[in-house]
C-alpha cells in the first residue's frame, strides 16, 4: 500500500474514533444533565405524540427557522437536504460487494449536490453581506461553511466534470475501510482534498457547533410535553435537596419561620 | 444606564430591522445590590476577591444542573434567526441586544474554560476571558433582557436566551454582583410574604377599604377575605393588585366574580404575593423558598383550590414550576411524601393551580355570569399577550388555550374587540419591555426603547380601528405600560386589567335587605335580564 493510502486509511480510523467517542461523550453528557424545570416554548404540545410531531417538523422542515427568516431557511434547508441526499448516495462506495438494486433508485441524488452547494454559497453570502450576522460570526463560522463547501465542490467536480476518479478504486478503498481489506486509493488531488476534508469534518464534529445535530433532540424548549400541572416533574438533584430539607420543613410547618 | 437623556424612539409605520449601532446601550446597568439585600438571600455582600474562580466554578455547576444551559451553549450555529427578534434590539439597535450576541457574552467564556476549541484556539471560535470588562458587559446586557423568550420561538434549536440570562445572573449573584431591584424585593417576599413588604394589618386595612368602596358604588357587599381558614379557594395575586392603578380594578373584578359564583375564597397574609422574582435571578432555591410560602398557606388554610391572579411570570412560575417546586399540582409520585400530602388536599376536579381567567372563562361557559356588554361600549379593546403567559404556559388544557381563553373572556364582556398584527401577538408577542426584573427606574432608557415594537403595533390598531384600550393580564405589563404609554403619545390610562372590563360589565345580584330594597333589586334584575 502506498504512503498516501496508509495515511488516509489511518486518518479515517482516527477521525472515526474521535467522532464516535466524542459524540458518545457529548450525548451522554446531554443525557445525564437534568432539566430541572418545565420550560417548553409555545406553541407547546400537550401530549407526547405532539412532541414527536413537533420535533419531526423541526428536524425535517426546520419549522422555527421558516417562521423566522425565509432566506436563511431556504439556504439552510437546501444545504441540509442536499447533504442528506448526497450522503445516502455515498453509501454505494462503502457497500462491500455487488450493489443492491436500491442504489439504482438513489442514483439521481447526485444532483442534490447542487442544492447543497447553492445553499452553502447562500449561507456564506448572507454571513458576509448582512451586517448583524457578520457581527455575530467568529472565524470558525466562516471556516466551517468553507470547509463543507470545498468538500461539496470537489465532489461536484468529480461527478459532473471530466475529472472523474476511478470509481472502482474508490469503492475498493472505501469498502475496504469498513471490512478491513485495506486498498490503495486514487490520488487525484480533488479526490484527496475531498476525503481529507470529509475526514477532518468528522473529527471536528464533537468539538464544534456541529453539536447542533444531537443538541436539537435534547433542547428542553422543544422536547418537553406541556403537562406541568398534571405530572410532577422533578430532577434528581432537586429531589435530593428537597428530601434533605424535609425534616426542617416538617418542623416549621404551621409556624412562621 | 447612566445616561440622563436619550431619545424616545419614533414609532415607524413599519417595523424595520435597525442598522446596528455598537455600544449605544453600553453603561453601568441597574443599581447594584448591597450587603443589606444580598445577605438575606445568601449572596456575598460585595464582589468577592477571587471572583473569577468563583464565577467559573458556578458556570460549571450550572451547566451540569441545567440541560438547557449545556445544550444551548453548544448548539448555536450563529444562523442569525434570532437577531431581529428581540424588542430591545429593535428598539435600541445595540448589537449586544441581539439574542445570540447576548448569549455570546456568556458562551464566549464557556468556550474559553470548558471546550477544547476554546482552550486551544480561542481566537478562532471567539472564546474570551471573564475579565472586568466582560463582567461589566454581563451586568449591563443581561439586565437588558426581560427573559420574554421571543427569540426561543424562532430559534431552530429552541435556544432560549432567558435560560442563559438567568444563569448569568445567578453567576453574578454568586460573586456578589447582584441587582438591587430584584434582590431587595426577594428579601421582602421571603420574609414578609409579598414584594412590597406589606404586613398583615396593612393588607387587612386595604381590603376593608376596598370592600367599603365597592359596596358604596354597587350596593353589593363584595367581601375580600384574608386568612379565612377552610375557604375553598386560595387566591394568590401580585401585590400590586392591592393598591396600585390599574391593577386594583382587576382585584375588584376577581372579587365580583367570586361573589357571583358564591364560592368561598381567601387570600393569605403569609403568602400574599404571586410574583416570584426568584425566576428572574435564575435561582431555583430562592424561587422554591417563595413557592413554599404559598404551599404552607394552602396547607394552613386548608383550601382545596389554589388560584392565581393576573400576573405574567407569577403564572409561569405557578403553572410550570409550582408542581416541581412545592407540589401544587397533580401527579406526584408516592415516594414524594409532602407533595402527596398537598395533592391529596387539593380538589382534583380542578386544574391546580388555576388561572383566574380560566375560572372566569369556565363560569361564562356554564352561563353562571351575566354581563351588560354595553357597559364597555365606550371602549375599543385590544389584548396584549404577556410574554410569560403566552410563551410559557397553557390555559384550559386545550392547545393554545392561553391565547384563546383571555380573548373569549374579553369578547364576552365587551362589544368592540380587535387584535393587533398577528406577528406581534400570541406566541410571537412583543414584550412590554419591563419584565425580567427590569421594572426599575434606573433602567428607564431600555424600558422605553424595548417598548417600541409593542407601541408600534398598538399605534397601527389605533389608526385602523380606533383602539383606545389595551388589556393585559400581567402586573409588570400594566406598570410598565402606565409609564411608557405617554412617552409614545398614548393615554396612560388606556392600560387595564382583563378583570376590570369583567368588573364593569358584570351584572351583580343585589342583596335581599328589607322588603322595599328587595323589590327594587328584583325589578332591576328583570329589567337587566330583558
Amino acid at each position: 500500500m502506498s504512503v498516501v493510502s496508509t495515511f488516509f486509511t489511518a486518518l479515517f480510523y482516527i477521525s472515526l474514533v474521535i467522532f464516535v467517542v466524542g459524540m458518545a461523550r457529548k450525548i451522554y453528557q446531554y443525557w445525564i444533565t437534568p432539566a430541572p424545570l418545565k420550560i417548553p416554548t409555545a406553541p407547546t404540545p400537550l401530549t407526547q405524540t405532539g412532541v414527536v410531531m413537533r420535533m419531526a417538523r423541526e428536524v425535517v422542515l426546520f419549522e422555527s427557522l421558516f417562521k423566522s427568516n425565509k432566506w436563511t431557511w431556504l439556504f439552510g434547508w437546501l444545504f441540509h437536504i442536499g447533504l442528506a441526499l448526497v450522503l445516502i448516495r455515498h453509501a454505494r462506495y462503502f457497500w462491500p460487494g455487488d450493489l443492491p438494486e436500491i442504489f439504482l433508485l438513489v442514483q439521481p441524488f447526485k444532483y442534490a449536490a447542487f442544492a447543497m452547494v447553492i445553499g452553502l454559497i447562500g449561507l456564506i453570502g448572507r454571513r458576509i453581506a448582512v451586517e448583524r450576522i457578520r457581527y455575530i460570526s467568529a472565524p470558525s463560522d466562516y471556516l466551517m461553511l468553507i470547509l463543507i463547501l470545498v468538500i461539496g465542490i470537489s465532489g461536484v467536480v468529480m461527478t459532473f466534470t471530466s475529472n472523474h476518479t476511478d470509481v472502482i478504486m474508490v469503492k475498493q478503498f472505501a469498502s475496504g475501510l469498513l471490512t478491513f481489506n485495506w486498498a490503495n486509493l486514487p490520488t487525484e488531488v480533488h479526490f484527496l482534498v475531498h476525503i481529507f476534508l470529509a475526514f477532518a469534518l468528522l473529527a471536528i464534529f464533537p468539538i464544534s457547533k456541529l453539536l447542533h445535530v444531537p443538541g436539537v433532540f435534547f433542547s428542553p424548549t422543544r422536547n418537553q410535553v406541556d403537562d406541568a400541572r398534571k405530572k410532577r416533574h422533578i430532577s434528581p438533584w432537586a429531589l435530593k435537596q428537597e428530601q434533605e430539607q424535609e425534616v426542617r420543613l416538617n418542623e416549621t410547618l404551621g409556624k412562621d419561620e | 444606564m447612566a445616561k440622563d437623556d436619550f431619545e424616545v424612539p419614533k414609532l415607524p409605520t413599519y417595523l424595520e430591522i435597525p442598522e446596528i449601532q455598537e455600544g449605544i446601550m453600553d453603561g453601568k446597568g441597574p443599581f447594584k445590590s448591597v450587603e443589606e439585600f444580598q445577605a438575606p438571600l445568601g449572596f456575598p455582600g460585595e464582589k468577592v476577591k477571587n471572583w473569577q474562580e468563583v464565577a467559573i466554578n458556578k458556570m460549571g455547576e450550572l451547566k451540569s444542573k441545567y440541560r438547557s444551559v449545556q445544550v444551548f451553549l453548544d448548539a448555536c450555529v450563529k444562523c442569525g434567526a434570532c437577531t431581529d427578534k428581540c424588542h430591545y434590539f429593535l428598539g435600541s439597535s445595540d448589537p449586544k441586544n441581539m439574542p445570540v450576541a447576548r448569549q455570546d457574552l456568556f458562551r464566549s467564556v464557556y468556550r474559553r474554560h470548558f471546550t477544547f476549541a476554546g482552550k486551544y484556539f480561542p481566537k478562532l471560535v471567539g472564546a474570551k476571558e471573564l475579565d472586568d470588562a466582560m463582567l461589566d458587559d454581563w451586568y449591563n446586557y443581561f439586565h437588558q433582557c426581560s427573559q420574554c423568550r421571543r427569540c426561543s420561538v424562532f430559534c431552530p434549536y429552541g435556544i432560549d436566551t432567558a435560560e442563559i440570562s438567568m444563569a448569568a445572573r445567578e453567576v453574578m449573584d454568586a460573586v456578589g454582583v447582584g441587582q438591587k431591584y430584584c434582590n431587595q424585593i426577594l428579601g421582602k417576599a421571603i420574609t414578609v410574604g409579598n414584594n412590597l413588604g406589606l404586613p398583615e394589618p396593612a393588607l387587612r386595612d386595604t381590603l376593608l377599604d376596598l370592600e367599603e368602596e365597592i359596596e358604596e358604588e354597587t350596593g353589593v357587599a363584595v367581601k375580600y377575605p384574608l386568612d379565612q381558614k377552610g375557604a375553598e379557594i386560595l387566591l394568590i395575586t401580585p401585590s400590586a393588585d392591592f393598591f396600585a392603578e390599574p391593577h386594583i380594578d382587576g382585584l375588584i373584578g376577581y372579587g365580583k366574580v367570586f361573589h357571583q359564583d358564591g364560592v368561598t375564597w381567601t387570600m393569605s397574609s403569609y403568602a400574599s404575593e404571586g410574583a416570584n422574582f426568584g425566576m428572574f435571578i435564575g435561582s431555583y432555591d430562592i424561587m422554591r423558598k417563595a413557592a413554599l410560602r404559598i404551599r404552607k398557606a394552602a396547607l394552613d388554610l386548608e383550601v382545596s383550590r389554589v388560584m392565581v391572579g393576573e400576573c405574567g411570570h407569577a403564572w409561569r412560575v405557578a403553572y410550570s414550576f409550582w408542581n416541581t417546586l412545592s407540589g401544587v399540582g397533580a401527579g406526584a409520585n408516592s415516594s414524594d411524601e409532602h407533595a402527596m400530602k398537598l395533592q391529596k388536599q387539593l380538589d382534583s376536579r380542578y386544574p391546580q393551580p388555576q388561572h383566574i381567567i380560566e375560572y372566569t372563562h369556565d363560569l361564562i361557559q356554564r352561563d353562571k355570569l351575566k354581563f351588560d356588554k354595553s357597559a364597555n361600549d365606550d371602549r375599543t379593546v385590544t389584548f396584549h399577550d404577556s410574554c410569560n403567559v403566552a410563551r410559557a404556559t397553557n390555559m384550559g388544557g386545550i392547545p393554545n388555550g392561553q391565547f384563546i381563553l383571555p380573548r373569549e373572556v374579553l369578547k364576552a364582556v365587551c362589544n368592540n374587540y380587535v387584535d393587533m398584527e398577528r406577528s406581534t401577538i400570541m406566541e410571537s408577542t412583543f414584550c412590554c419591555g419591563g419584565g425580567g426584573g427590569l421594572l426599575t427606574d434606573d433602567l428607564m432608557e431600555i424600558r422605553i426603547k424595548g417598548a417600541m415594537p409593542r407601541m408600534q403595533a398598538l399605534k397601527e390598531v389605533e389608526k385602523t380601528d380606533a383602539v383606545d384600550t389595551l388589556v393585559a393580564i400581567c402586573a409588570i405589563c400594566k406598570s410598565q405600560f402606565s409609564k411608557v404609554l405617554p412617552k409614545f403619545d398614548f393615554d396612560p390610562y388606556m392600560i387595564v386589567s382583563a378583570h376590570q372590563l369583567v368588573s364593569e360589565a358584570i351584572i351583580m345580584d343585589k342583596p335581599e335587605t328589607d322588603n322595599s330594597d328587595a323589590e327594587v333589586a328584583e325589578e332591576t334584575e328583570t329589567t337587566e335580564a330583558e
